[in-house]
């Protein structure tokens, strides 16, 4: 077994998603069955090999910088727009800290 | 005129010779798609205010003598990953249900200014994962082939629609196969453009080092039209490629003859089917056209699924991070607290195949695991990137399946996710390698399914691939 129901709650918790039991039962044996097909990269030798973090990279490492100068922005209230709860040109969301 | 098999090229000639105004094609084409949508689900919602806005302004244009632009007229659907300006966008999922975005793609701004008009927004797997659409918060989409077949994914809306001659092209995006195989699953042509050579700008991001934006259409010259208007360098996505946009229909033709086309070994090992056998005998057609076949190989094939579905993951596990119940819409009700409102929000939102790919993308990026899985799959996907750089000195193209079948059945392979992940194998090469790939229509089986040849070249090289797969269609593909 790749990984156990203790560990699914966890990577859950790491990941702030609410699981249900039978959730956290169907999602490890998913897992479990996906992480033992991936463990066959360990057939592969790639102790010389260069990571790959993005496929083309030709370009000099300035090319894709722009001038910085000021341009018109979203705006708060259209930035709100889409807040399922906004107030006072803010987002709103539960009380954090306790007076 | 058939609303239902139009080209791009029959609607310029029709505008210019006055047969019709923009605006009533506008209205017809939107009469129809909305009449036959019931049948496959391929459209979540219309666009007609938008839709006979962007007409008028054709028929303005054209009333002042100006040139209304290469897609002017030109019914389109757009994949609802894609964002478009005060039109409820939602990437197929609950978390996203009455999202309406602020501004627009650039692929849909480009759209638009070369005069096309957008019909509506197209149904898709949730977050654009999955190769089915069964993954879809709002229900999945019919094949028009078979409506009891699925329409592949996760682009399914966008090439169930074209199919159906719902719209006469399409939007859709491709990180593991999602415009390919769709559109060898519906018997259309579908392009995923170079990684670069679209702006991501307004995509909502799933993997961005994997996430392409691409057409769909019914024939190879409206489909390398549409990439066109899209492709080219866009300041607001600081990947988008320099490198300049050639006339893709000028470049389609002359021939084929001396193309190398290379077959890889590997994609044939596994192919003893009806698929299989398609394939080959349009290779066969490639051949008459006068293309030079050579046996190429890929070894580091075996190794893709693992590879990419580790970087996805990664990379979806941190993209859909900001989907916390502040920001988009929706937010769980019962949460007194801010972690609660976090994670209430994501698990009530979500669907089963984001949550299994955010869970597998937390794990292999969490402490401990992160040099085993995420740093080894970036080496592999090294290797595949090399595989095909050592085959490109020998060959021009590669030939080679979409999928290993054709369309299932819907509710056939959802029960067993890696069956799913493992279907995506002639694909996934192409996303990694981030290549220009493509399916074009190769027949159909005895019971009528169609099947796509992929079409791959080198880096940048859309013409090439474009004008391989105009010569095979003209050709007539398997029958030629």
């Amino acid at each position: 077994m790749k990984i156990t129901e203790q560990e699914v709650r966890y990577v859950a918790d790491l990941a702030n998603l609410r699981l249900t039991p039978e959730e956290v039962t169907s999602l490890r044996a998913d897992l479990d069955e996906i992480l033992a097909h991936i463990g066959k990269l360990n057939e592969l030798d790639t102790a010389d090999v260069e990571p790959m973090a993005q496929v083309l990279f030709e370009a000099e490492e300035t090319a894709t910088l722009r001038e910085d100068t000021e341009r018109p922005v979203l705006g708060s209230e259209t930035a709100l727009a889409n807040a399922p709860l906004s107030g006072a040109g803010c987002f709103k969301v539960p009380k954090v800290i306790e007076r | 005129m058939d609303i239902a098999r139009l080209t791009v090229s029959e609607i310029q000639e029709g505008l210019k010779a006055r047969r019709f105004r923009a605006e009533e094609l506008a209205r017809e084409a939107l009469g129809y798609a909305e009449r036959e949508n019931p049948k496959t689900g391929a459209y979540l919602h219309f666009s007609p205010e938008r839709a006979l806005a962007a007409a008028r302004r054709v028929d303005g244009a054209m009333a002042r003598g100006e040139d209304p632009g290469p897609l002017a007229g030109v019914p389109v659907a757009v994949k609802d990953v894609i964002l478009t300006k005060g039109l409820r966008t939602t990437a197929g999922s609950r978390m996203l249900a009455s999202y309406i975005p602020p501004y627009d793609a650039t692929a849909v701004v480009r759209l638009e200014r070369a005069g096309a008009v957008i019909l509506g927004k197209t149904n898709c797997d949730e977050f654009a994962m999955g190769s089915s659409n069964e993954n879809s918060a709002f229900g999945p989409v019919r094949n028009p082939v078979d409506p009891e077949r699925v329409p592949g994914g996760s682009s399914g809306g966008s090439g169930a629609a074209v199919a159906q001659g719902t719209a006469v092209i399409a939007l859709g995006s491709d990180t593991g196969g999602s415009i390919r195989q769709p559109a060898s699953f519906c018997g259309v042509v579908g392009i995923t453009p170079t990684y670069g050579r679209v702006s991501r700008y307004g995509l909502i991001a799933f993997a961005s080092s994997l996430d392409r934006i691409g057409p769909f259409a019914r024939n190879v010259r409206d489909a390398g039209k549409l990439l066109g208007v899209i492709a080219g360098r866009d300041e607001m996505d600081s990947t988008s490629a320099f490198a300049p946009v050639p006339d893709y229909e000028e470049k389609m033709r002359g021939g084929v003859r001396g193309m190398r086309v290379g077959l890889p070994r590997e994609y044939f090992r596994d192919l003893g089917s009806e698929t299989g056998d398609l394939i080959l005998r349009g290779v066969e057609t490639l051949k008459k056209l006068g293309c030079e076949i050579a046996e190429i190989s890929l070894p580091a094939t075996d190794y893709a699924i693992a590879c990419y579905y580790i970087l996805c993951t990664a990379e979806a596990s941190s993209n859909l991070a900001r989907y916390d119940g502040v920001r988009y819409t929706m937010r769980s009700r019962e949460s007194p607290t801010l972690i609660d409102m976090y994670r209430n929000t994501r698990g009530e939102g979500f669907g089963a195949e984001c949550k299994r790919r955010i869970m597998l993308g937390t794990y292999v990026l969490s402490a401990g695991y992160y040099d085993a899985y995420y740093r080894k799959a970036q080496k592999v996907r090294t290797l595949v990137a090399r595989d095909f750089a050592q085959a490109y000195e020998k060959v021009d193209a590669i030939a080679a399946p979409v999928s290993p079948f054709p369309a299932f059945r819907l509710g056939e392979k959802i029960a067993d996710p890696l069956e799913m992940y493992l279907s995506d194998i002639y694909t996934i090469t192409g996303s990694l390698a981030g290549l220009p790939c493509m399916s074009v229509p190769c027949g159909r089986t005895a019971s009528g399914l169609p099947v796509g040849m992929q079409i791959l070249t080198r880096h940048f090289d859309e013409a090439g691939m474009l004008r391989l797969a105009h010569s095979f269609e003209q050709a007539g593909g398997v029958e030629g």
